[in-house]
C-alpha cells in the first residue's frame, strides 16, 4: 500500500491504495489551512508538515500518527532585525546524519534540526551571505525549494532558491558558494546574463547513486549537471517546453529524470492540453512523453513545484503528481501508464510518498 | 536616442517592433513617448499613475531602472516581464 501527503491550498490530504485503483482519503489535517508541504522522515517514522496560515504565519508541525494530534515545532523564526519576517516553507528534506533535518523557506532562509524536527535553528552562515540584499524573488517569494544532500556525506549539500541560483557546501554549511555555471537566464538582458544573481531555478535534484550528476528544471531551461553543480549543459532538447516546475529522478538510475513541461513562464498549462511526464533514461539526449493514462483532450493543468514525487525505484517505481484542478494522478511502473488516484481536492501545493 | 527593446506582446502593440529609438531623459519620459508614438502600449508598461507596473522589469543597459533613472543617448532599455509575475 501507498501512502500520499498531500499538501494543499486547505488542509493536509492523507491518501492511501494501491497502484492502478482511486486512492481512498485516509484523513485530513490542518483544514482551512495552506499546507506547503509534508513529508515522512523514513529514520523517525516522524511526518511533518509545513502549513502557512492567513492568519497566524508559517510554522512546521510534527506528528507521529497524520491522522492524530500534530505539535508545532520551535525555532523557525528569523532573527528580530530581519527585514522581513519568515513568509513560508517549502521544504523538508533528511540530512545524512542521524535524526539532522533541513527545511528551506523564504526569503531564502535554511533552517536545521538536529532532534528529527522538534526544534529548529537558522543556519546563520547562509542567512549572513553579503549579496543577500541584492537577492530577488520569484513569484513564490524568494523560496529556497530544493536541498540535495549527497549520500554518505553529511558535508556536502546543494541549496537551489528562486531566483537566487545554486549554492553548495562542503563543510556542513558552515560556508556556501555558488554553483550558477552556464545557466542562461533569458528573462534578462543579455548584457545582464553572465553574472546576475538572479537566476530562477524552479528544483534540482541529486543523482544517490553518482553525487556528482544532478538535474534541474529551470525557469526557461532544463539542465544537467556532472560536476556536482558547479556547471550546467542544457538538455531541453526534445521537449515540447523548456518551462515546468517538478522533477523526479528514479534513484537506481543515474541518467533518469522526469519533468512535466508547461507551455512557457506567461502560460502555466500543460502544452496542447495534453497532461504528460516526460522521461528521459539517457541524462538528457533524448526524451519520451509518458501520457497513457493521464488526460490527453482539454486539459490545461499547473502542477507546482512540490507536487510531483517517485516511490522505490526502478521498473516498479511509483510516480505521483497533483495539479491546482485538485486530481492527482500516479503511475507504478515508472510512468508506462497512469491512473487516477483522487480528484475534486483543493489546489495541490505538494505531494510526497510516505 | 535612447534605444527601447521589447518582446512579445509588447512588440505587437508597437507595430510590431522589436527596437525602437524613442525621445526623453527619464525611463519615465522614455516610455511615454513610447505610448504617444504607440497608443496600443498605453496601460501595458506604466500604470494610471505612471508607475512602472509591479511585475514588468525595465532595464537600464544591464541595470534595473525605475520611473527616475536617467537615460543617456546610447543606452539601451530592455522591457521585460519579471519571473515574479507569472
Amino acid at each position: 500500500m501507498t501512502q500520499l501527503l498531500v499538501g494543499t491550498k486547505k488542509g493536509l490530504f492523507v491518501l492511501e491504495g494501491e497502484a492502478g485503483s482511486p486512492f481512498e482519503v485516509t484523513s485530513r489535517a490542518f483544514a482551512g489551512e495552506p499546507v506547503e508541504f509534508a513529508m515522512r522522515d523514513p529514520r523517525s517514522g516522524r511526518w511533518l508538515a509545513a502549513v502557512t496560515s492567513a492568519f497566524y504565519g508559517p510554522k512546521v508541525f510534527y506528528t507521529d500518527d497524520p491522522g492524530g494530534e500534530w505539535e508545532q515545532a520551535a525555532g523557525l523564526e528569523l532573527p528580530e532585525n530581519a527585514e522581513n519576517p519568515l513568509e513560508r516553507l517549502w521544504t523538508i528534506v533528511p540530512a545524512e546524519d542521524d535524526d539532522h533535518l533541513y527545511a528551506g523557506g523564504a526569503p531564502g532562509v535554511l533552517f536545521e534540526s538536529h532532534d528529527s524536527g522538534l526544534t529548529w535553528a537558522l543556519n546563520q552562515a547562509f542567512w549572513e551571505q553579503p549579496t543577500r540584499p541584492e537577492w530577488s524573488p520569484g513569484a513564490g517569494g524568494m523560496c529556497m525549494h530544493s536541498i540535495a544532500t549527497w549520500p554518505g556525506d553529511p558535508a556536502r549539500v546543494a541549496l537551489a532558491i528562486s531566483a537566487v541560483g545554486v549554492w553548495l557546501t562542503e563543510d556542513a554549511g558552515k560556508t556556501w558558494r555558488h554553483g550558477n555555471k552556464n545557466l542562461y537566464p533569458r528573462y534578462m538582458p543579455e548584457e545582464a546574463r553572465e553574472d546576475t544573481l538572479t537566476l530562477c531555478v524552479h528544483n534540482m535534484h541529486r543523482a544517490p547513486t553518482q553525487p556528482e550528476r544532478m538535474f534541474m528544471q529551470f525557469h526557461g531551461g532544463v539542465y544537467r549537471s556532472d560536476d556536482a553543480g558547479e556547471s550546467w549543459t542544457s538538455i531541453a532538447d526534445g521537449l515540447p517546453s523548456d518551462f515546468g516546475f517538478p522533477m523526479v529522478l528514479d534513484p537506481a538510475d543515474p541518467d533518469s529524470a522526469f519533468v512535466i513541461p508547461l507551455v512557457a513562464d506567461m502560460d502555466r498549462t500543460t502544452p496542447e492540453g495534453k497532461v504528460r511526464v516526460y522521461e528521459t533514461r539517457d541524462a538528457g539526449a533524448s526524451w519520451t512523453p509518458r501520457g497513457d493514462g493521464l488526460p490527453q483532450e482539454d486539459a490545461y493543468l499547473t502542477i507546482l513545484r512540490q507536487a510531483f514525487c517517485g516511490e522505490g525505484a526502478g521498473a516498479t517505481m511509483g510516480l505521483y503528481f497533483g495539479a491546482t484542478s485538485g486530481d492527482v494522478f500516479g503511475s507504478g511502473d515508472a510512468g508506462k501508464t497512469w491512473f487516477t488516484a483522487a480528484t475534486k481536492l483543493p489546489p495541490v501545493h505538494s505531494v510526497r510518498a510516505a | 536616442m535612447p534605444v527601447v527593446r521589447l518582446r512579445a506582446p509588447l512588440s505587437e502593440l508597437a507595430g510590431g517592433n522589436r527596437e525602437l529609438e524613442l525621445g526623453g531623459s527619464t525611463v519615465g519620459e522614455v516610455l511615454q513617448e513610447l505610448e504617444r508614438e504607440h497608443p496600443g502600449v498605453r496601460g501595458w508598461i506604466l500604470d494610471e499613475h505612471g508607475a512602472i507596473r509591479e511585475h514588468i522589469n525595465v532595464f537600464v543597459n544591464r541595470d534595473y531602472g525605475r520611473v527616475d533613472t536617467a537615460v543617456g543617448e546610447n543606452d539601451r532599455l530592455h522591457v521585460l516581464p519579471a519571473i515574479s509575475g507569472g
